[in-house]
């Protein structure tokens, strides 16, 4: 019972705070609202007892992501309105909603086949065994670190002075 | 009322629907970026929700959701700094004024 009270509080401030991120027309406070959307989105995680992940939401996307986020809105100081909009507007419009209609649809008729396991807690130890372990994404792990290194060399490339 | 897989999946898509109206109707390439981002998390709630529903042993869906983080934590950096390059060179971020590579 709790666990959905959570859930609906969640669910209604992560959309809402979506929605300010798009409608909003102070880009500040757009960054703002998107902080709280990622906050609430640690929430969440918490409700499906996904402890670990819910750490590393708040630390990369609330403290890293949204910090960069805010730097690169400081430094582009000459369009402090994001609400304008461009041409397409009507159409993108009709189209995100038939997308979501369709979404929904599938989504609620699909039988999924509900486990009735009661999920692991913590889940850190068997993360680990996952990334780490025999047979696990270790091959993936190394991959995202050549990844990141390749960002931050192309992001240094790119803001480098000439 | 008991909250499960089906809530969290169209909680998912709602988010995953109001990102994708911002990342194709604005203007303001930093607002795009954070639709973006609001995308992806999205797709990662749906992510852990099936690993929480459907394979609650594995977590699967839970090392997904890492390297999505990790791919969003690149897309950010050189987003910006690609955003920040432009604004260096013609003043604007505006995503209709900025056509070098429009055919």
């Amino acid at each position: 019972m709790g666990l959905a009270i959570a859930f609906w509080i969640l669910a209604i401030v992560s959309v809402a705070a979506a929605l300010a991120v798009v409608l909003l027309r102070d880009i500040f406070r757009a960054a703002l609202a998107l902080i709280l959307c990622f906050l609430t989105i640690a929430g969440l995680y918490v409700t499906l007892s996904a402890d670990f992940l819910a750490a590393v939401q708040v630390l990369i996307y609330v403290g890293a992501i949204a910090i960069l986020i805010i730097l690169a809105i400081m430094l582009t100081r000459e369009v402090q309105r994001g609400g304008l909009t461009n041409k397409l507007q009507i159409p993108v419009l009709v189209v995100v909603v038939l997308l979501l209609g369709a979404l929904i649809y599938t989504m609620v008729s699909t039988p999924w086949a509900v486990s009735t396991a009661m999920p692991l807690v913590p889940t850190t130890p068997v993360l680990a065994g996952k990334l780490f372990g025999e047979g696990g994404f270790i091959l993936v792990v190394e991959m995202a670190a050549v990844l990141l290194l390749v960002a931050i060399l192309g992001a240094i490339v790119l803001v480098r002075e000439k | 009322m008991l909250v499960g897989l089906e809530h969290y999946l169209i909680l998912s898509t709602v988010l995953f629907a109001i990102g994708l109206y911002g990342a194709l109707s604005k203007r303001n390439a930093i607002i795009i970026l954070m639709s973006i981002e609001i995308m992806l998390v999205a797709v990662s709630i749906a992510l852990v929700a099936f690993s929480r529903y459907i394979v609650p042993l594995a977590l699967t869906g839970q090392v997904f959701v890492i390297f999505i983080m990790v791919v969003a934590a690149a897309e950010a950096a050189v987003g910006l700094a690609i955003i920040i390059a432009i604004y260096r060179g013609y003043e604007t971020i505006d995503a209709t004024k900025i056509n070098l590579m429009k055919w």
